[in-house]
């Protein structure tokens, strides 16, 4: 610990100088390490960017053509690199147009910072033009926020949301700035934020729970494991691997786990939920020890609670204490880091193989893959499915691109048959399946990991939410690969009226234009496919390419993506059709 | 499960948006708030919120769960009424004339251990604290004369356990 004497110290030699509010924001990002943001300007955020243009050199602002675009961006940019996702708008209008990314951020727990101008503090609370109540509305979907309405409030609350954002469970913060506040001088100085007193991101593992862990792990028949981004998150990976080989467990994700562990290690058995893996899903139903690591039971997981895992014991693998026993109960809650938990764990774990019960998910994954994964990715009929897409671009990419994903079918098909051979390569929107994500994720993606091949994959359905970011992607010449899998319908949701609304496929047929052209006009070299002699070489071409690249598939018009877990259904009650 | 009251008490910093959080996590879950009281605590500069609620213990626990994990909250506990002692307290506005008047009225107020706070020409003012079903049955006694105003606080409560909040403050 500092005494008072040191820290009295450290201060005097603080040099400080006397900036504007909004210079010193900017001195706060780079002392962050922040290298890249996204934002749109307007009135009460204009401070800011005139810093950003003398800053210009130092820090890349990129204009997304819609503050939306501006968080998912983000959103790519952190989840790709485990730093700060940094979003930055305007008030009102500027400042609703971040709250999806928001909402999205905290439920998959994305460390992201917002930056929000707002009206200058005479007029809060008068109904000024642009002035909406950011803190308000941003509230529930943010894991802190803070109005700053004095220049010298902004170094110690900037340190702070950086801080929050990335400690313990991620999540967004946004930081509402009064105009006034960004144009006050003040003396500035800097200093990181190392804790805040009401706030403890991690516990300490409790030696008890994980001797309780190793205990039921090492008796356990037929044990079992789901991941989910936890292990991501926590950097957990090697701990994760070891802990499957050494105990011999089949291990399964969920879509914000996948990548954490090898697609192609024999271990991994497959990923769980509502179109998960057959086996995964049933086996819940079969396992003694269910070892949950870094997720959060969600329901398009777990299905109908009352028939999930009944059978098992349950060990919960956790840093939220707020997760223990919420959906899940759990018989042993170990809290903490995954990766110092999982290593406290491991020298515990007797070594094991547990053969016969493994190969249930060997037979299980037989009976999928010859009534589905088969005709998916090795299709006889004539129209192109989203999984030989899917299957032809690990091919080309030799399992190695991140693969930012949509939400609908196009991202369950992705998920399912995507193979990885690197951690953080699966970024979709899980927890709150927002369409619009993966064309501007992809772009963070891309600048959050310029050395790895980024593809998103998007359904015609969400990529006329975001579309506007081919702006993005034109003007830095962002080279991502755009793959929209066209089926001229929404097509997760004309599945549902297919299977439960007797085909009444209301506002689900899509008119769409001409995406190529799209393309085209953003001088992006775009192509469009139909037929499978053409998938394997226009594939190879896009990946390898060096440029930006659209390329639209049309595919089969009314498949559908099963295994399906029927919401409101048992894990036991998978329909392979 | 059966829906319970239950207590909940939050230790928290002083902060503009807390309450807003805090209420927000109720509302999410449709869940509704029957009585709020924001005070100073036993340590300084630390806030209690006392939050009354109707529920069963499974959301109790989900809603202490979320509310701890906010960043400005140090720490928050729920309680059953047989944890904790709680009162609430309210205030009983009456017509002047009524003191003189009604006999009655003397009796109310000795007999529920009120105490009057203030006499004036127009009116008077009886405060009293206690349990709400006392309370309660105070205004139904007093009702059949005439109350000009009535209000009663949220619940204020302490636990007969411990709450160690100076330990837990040192921890973090
Ligand atoms: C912003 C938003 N609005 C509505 C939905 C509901 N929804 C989920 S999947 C889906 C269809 C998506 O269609 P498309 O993008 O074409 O993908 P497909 O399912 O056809 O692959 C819809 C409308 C959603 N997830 N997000
Ligand atoms: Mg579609």
């Amino acid at each position: 610990m500092e005494t008072v004497k040191e820290k009295k110290k450290s201060t005097d030699s603080k040099k400080t100088i006397k900036v504007s509010g909004a210079e010193a924001l900017i001195h706060c990002l780079l002392a962050e390490g922040v290298e890249t943001m996204y934002g749109y300007p307007g009135g009460a955020i204009m401070p800011v960017y005139d810093e950003l243009y003398k800053f210009q050199d130092k820090l890349t602002h990129i204009l997304t053509r819609h503050e939306q675009g501006a968080t998912h961006a983000a959103q790519g940019y952190a989840r790709v690199s485990g730093k700060v996702g940094v979003a930055i708008a305007t008030s009102g209008p500027g400042a609703t147009n971040l709250v999806t990314g928001l909402a999205d951020a905290q439920i998959d727990s994305t460390p992201m910072v917002c930056i929000t101008g707002q009206v200058t503090r005479q007029l809060l609370g008068t109904d000024a033009f642009q002035e909406t109540d950011i803190i308000g509305i941003s509230t529930p979907v943010t894991k802190w926020n803070y109005q700053i309405t004095e220049a010298s409030e902004i170094p110690e609350v900037m340190a702070k949301a950086f801080y929050i954002a990335k400690s313990g469970r991620p999540g967004p913060v946004l930081v509402d700035i009064t105009k006034n506040a960004q144009i006050e001088a003040f003396d500035f100085s800097y200093e990181k934020c190392t804790a805040v007193r009401s706030y403890k991101p991690v516990s300490k593992p409790d030696t008890n729970a994980i001797q309780a862990a190793a205990d039921l792990i090492n008796s356990a028949k037929k044990p079992f494991i789901v991941w989910g981004q936890g292990v991501i998150l926590g950097k957990a990976e090697e701990e994760l691997k070891a802990l499957v080989e050494k105990a011999g467990i089949p291990a399964a994700w969920t879509i914000m786990g996948a990548s954490a562990l090898d697609t192609a290690h024999p271990l991994n058995v497959g990923m769980v939920g509502m179109h998960g893996n057959y086996g995964p899903n049933l086996m819940t139903n079969e396992c003694d020890l269910l070892i949950a690591i870094g997720m959060r039971f969600d329901d398009r997981v777990t299905g109908r609670l009352e028939d999930y895992a009944k059978q098992a014991k349950v060990i919960h693998f956790e840093i939220d204490p707020a997760e223990i026993n919420k959906n899940v109960h759990a018989d042993v809650a170990v809290l903490g880091n995954s990766k110092e938990t999982l290593g406290l764990v491991l020298p515990l774990i007797n070594e094991n193989s547990h053969q016969a019960w493994h190969n249930g998910f060997k037979e299980k994954y037989k009976i999928e893959f010859d009534t589905i994964i088969k005709n998916d990715i090795h299709p006889t009929k004539d129209g192109l499915t989203m999984g030989e897409v899917i299957e032809e671009i690990n091919l080309a990419s030799n399992n190695k691109a991140v693969i930012v994903s949509d939400v609908g079918q196009h991202q369950m098909i992705a998920c399912r048959y995507a193979k990885f051979s690197q951690s953080k390569s699966n970024i979709t929107s899980g927890g709150l399946g927002t369409m619009g994500f993966a064309l501007p994720a992809a772009i963070g993606a891309k600048m959050g990991a310029m050395d790895r091949e980024v593809v998103a994959i998007i359904g015609d359905g969400g990529y006329q939410m975001t579309i506007q970011e081919l702006g993005v992607i034109f003007q830095h010449k962002v080279p991502v690969k755009i793959v929209v899998l066209n089926n001229e319908h929404l097509g997760m949701v004309r599945q549902w009226q297919e299977l439960f609304f007797e085909r009444r496929y209301a506002s689900t047929v899509m008119v769409n234009p001409d995406f190529v052209k799209i393309a085209e006009g953003y001088s992006i070299e775009a192509k469009r496919i139909s037929e499978r002699k053409d998938l394997k070489a226009t594939i190879q071409e896009m990946m390898a390419s060096k440029e930006p690249y659209f390329l639209e598939v049309k595919v089969e018009q009314e498949d559908n993506v099963f295994p399906m877990i029927p919401s409101g259904a048992s894990v036991s009650e998978v329909r392979l059709k | 499960m059966e829906n319970k009251w239950f207590t909940i008490s939050v230790y928290s910093e002083n902060n503009v948006g807390l309450l807003n959080r805090i209420s927000g996590i109720f509302l999410k879950r449709h869940i509704n708030i029957e009585s709020l009281n924001v005070s100073k605590s036993e340590i300084e500069d630390v806030s209690k919120f006392t939050i009354v609620a109707h529920t069963t213990e499974k959301w109790v626990h989900n809603i202490v769960g979320q509310i701890e994990k906010q960043i400005e909250v140090i720490k928050a506990y729920y309680h059953t009424d047989d944890e904790t002692i709680y009162q609430e307290s309210a205030l009983f506005k009456i017509a002047s004339g009524l003191l003189f008047d009604e006999r009655q009225i003397q009796n109310i107020i000795k007999d529920n251990n009120a105490q009057i706070v203030t006499v004036s020409r127009d009116f008077f003012v009886i405060a009293k604290s206690g349990r709400r079903n006392e309370i309660d049955e105070m205004h139904d006694q007093l009702k059949p004369y005439g109350i000009m105003q009535f209000v009663r606080s949220g619940r204020i409560s302490v636990t007969k356990d411990e709450m160690k909040i100076s330990a837990i403050l040192k921890e973090f």
